[in-house]
């Protein structure tokens, strides 16, 4: 049984080139699922790629007890002040998070960019981050460094541009990176001019390095037995999930429901043409049987056949995304934050194997009709070309 | 009893809600070597019978014994091995596999067995001397008449050796010269190879080939005889 099995594949499989136009549509209709798929699965491990890149387990952001996003937060100078004393804190950045309105580089329509106000301590707290053009800004001055992506989604962002902010002009002194997470979506300001620039008095969250991840335990028992501070410790990872959560979510769903809807028409697809391969080859297979062959090696050696079409058909359908969108940058507004988040694109090889998976499931159920009706179909039927 | 044996068969197809009676209580005895033809007019059974003696369809009642194997009593996948060892098919329009050469439709058989690469080659050249068309091993069947074609599909019947040959108006779709010759062909193989052939045909001339000839109508055999020889 397996050496007839094998023998009928290999004939099956020299014969494709003769079945070219047919096996091409079913290669194509599957690629064509699989790079939609491909694509969008890639769009929301970019977004999740730049929320959560860069996250340490001994980094820990500090909001105010029953905040769930910066925003909505507020830390004060004394709570700081006091924070910075407990254990496990090997350094400290208090932060203002606001946004600000900015045109966009491609529409010129005004979009929220967020500016955040670090202290002296936010580069020895997220030690990724380096300046890769002109220079950091000076405390105190009306000075900004603006994040790579940031600097290429918005305009007006070119080192030795000012821009306005609130009330005054600020300089954009320089350019930095952050190993692709979303502070490359950011411009960052002075903590104590950023206050004043904004009229406020506190800070809205606390960035800080632990001396180890192990210390995260004992500053937040610190925190929660001292009754001077109504704040809430989230390990960077958890908070970066969270902030990624919804619209990670909402681009997987669509993403998922448009593969379905589109694999379910390639399946009757695949079945259609699936169908017209096997019928044009009706009175080959009746003789194939006639002369002895049993029905169970032609059933696998037209499945096997559909799933080897399916394959190349996901390849070429993955090698088209990875080839137009691996790496292709764009913006959206990342609704947890309300502001314009940069990411790239990522075909990762986890998406790739979902991608093939696909394909080989529409290529498996929609062989297996045709392959069951084409080896039971009485031979004297299939002789006739019925 | 008899190489080949037919008790009271009945072949019926269902066409719709209606019966169609296609063979009635035929009983039919056969010797080995023999060559018969069977004729009559369109819808009178012959094919269904041939296809019953080919294994190739199961009656509706009554036994159908060939070769000492009661057809009826097997599985399918016994009847596929039993085919292969026992009968050789000769259709009318060839049902070559048109992207494979003249010597791949000839070996085709042969993947059903034992036999390795060489050997199969090898076997499958011997039939195609057979049938005098070695020289055209490698061409396609598109790249070959229909006689040539036909040759083809008789080397493929015989390269297994079975007993049996059916042959489904294997003259029907070639030239009166070419069908002369695939009827000399068959001959060689029922008198030198002692093949038993069982052929069905429209054409008396191509009948006169054979050893004997039976009249079918209506799904009952209503004449027999023996051919003069053919000249």
């Amino acid at each position: 049984m397996i050496k007839q099995i094998f023998k009928i594949s290999l004939m099956n499989l020299r014969n494709l080139p003769s079945r070219f136009g047919i096996s091409s549509v079913v290669v194509v209709g599957i690629g064509g699922v699989v790079g939609v798929l491909v694509a969008i699965l890639a769009m929301a491990s970019g977004f999740e790629s730049a929320l959560s890149s860069g996250a340490s387990n001994d980094r820990v952001i500090l909001l105010r007890d029953g905040s769930t996003d910066e925003m909505a937060s507020s830390i004060s100078q004394a709570e700081v002040a006091l924070i910075e004393t407990l254990p496990g804190v090997a350094a400290l950045s208090p932060e203002l998070y606001t946004v600000v309105d900015v045109p966009k580089m491609d529409t010129g329509t005004y979009a929220n960019l967020i500016a955040r106000g670090v202290g002296t301590g936010a580069f020895e707290v997220r030690p990724e981050v380096e300046i890769v053009a002109g220079r950091n800004f000076e405390p105190g001055r009306t000075e900004i460094i603006a994040g790579a992506k940031a600097a290429t989604e918005f305009r007006g962002l070119d080192v030795g541009a000012e821009v306005p902010l609130r009330d005054s002009m600020w300089r954009v002194v320089g350019h930095f990176e952050a190993a692709g997470s979303a502070y490359e979506s950011e411009i960052w300001l002075d903590f104590p001019a950023a206050l004043n620039a904004f009229r406020r008095n506190s800070a809205t969250s606390l960035r800080v390095r632990l001396d180890s991840p192990a210390s995260f335990e004992e500053l937040t028992q610190a925190i929660e037995s001292d009754p001077r501070l109504q704040v809430q410790v989230i390990s960077e990872p958890s908070f970066m999930e969270r902030q990624s959560a919804t619209l990670r979510q909402t681009i997987k769903s669509f993403g998922y429901a448009v593969a379905v809807i589109m694999a379910i028409g390639a399946l009757f697809a695949a079945l259609n043409t699936m169908y017209t391969a096997v019928s044009t080859r009706t009175i080959e297979i009746a003789t194939l049987r006639a002369i002895g062959f049993s029905s169970v090696p032609i059933v696998v050696s037209v499945m096997i056949e559909a799933v080897i079409l399916a394959i190349l058909g996901g390849a070429l359908g993955a090698l088209f995304s990875y080839v137009i969108f691996n790496g292709f940058t764009v913006a959206t507004l990342n609704p947890a934050a309300f502001s314009q988040v940069a990411f790239d694109f990522n075909v990762s090889t986890e998406i790739v194997y979902l991608g093939m998976t696909w394909a080989i499931v529409i290529g498996f159920f929609g062989g297996l009709l045709p392959a069951i009706s084409a080896a039971y179909i009485p031979i004297t039927t299939a002789l006739r070309g019925e | 009893m008899a190489f080949i044996e037919l008790n009271n068969v009945v072949k019926n197809y269902a066409k719709g809600s209606e019966v169609v009676h296609v063979l009635q209580d035929l009983n039919l005895s056969l010797e080995a070597g023999d060559f018969l033809a069977l004729m009559g007019p369109s819808g009178s059974g012959k094919s269904t019978l041939l296809n019953l003696i080919g294994g190739i369809d199961q009656p509706t009642a009554g036994r159908v014994v060939v070769a000492g194997s009661e057809l009826g009593s097997m599985s399918s996948s016994q009847l596929a091995k039993w085919r292969s060892e026992s009968i050789g098919f000769v259709f009318q329009f060839y049902n070559l596999l048109p992207f494979l050469t003249a010597q791949r439709n000839v070996e085709l058989p042969l993947l059903l067995t034992n036999l390795n690469g060489s050997q199969r080659k090898e076997n499958a050249m011997t039939a195609l001397r057979t049938v005098s068309l070695d020289d055209r091993a490698k061409h396609k069947p598109g790249e070959l008449s229909g006689g040539q074609q036909q040759r083809v599909a008789i080397a493929r019947a015989i390269v297994a050796d079975p007993q049996i040959l059916v042959c489904d108006e294997p003259t029907g779709d070639l030239d009166r010269q070419s069908a002369q010759e695939i009827l000399a062909l068959l001959e060689i193989l029922n008198e030198q190879f002692k093949k038993t052939i069982i052929m069905v045909t429209h054409d008396p001339l191509a009948a006169e080939h054979a050893k004997n000839i039976l009249h079918l109508d209506k799904g009952v055999l209503v004449e027999s005889g023996q051919t003069e020889v053919a000249t």
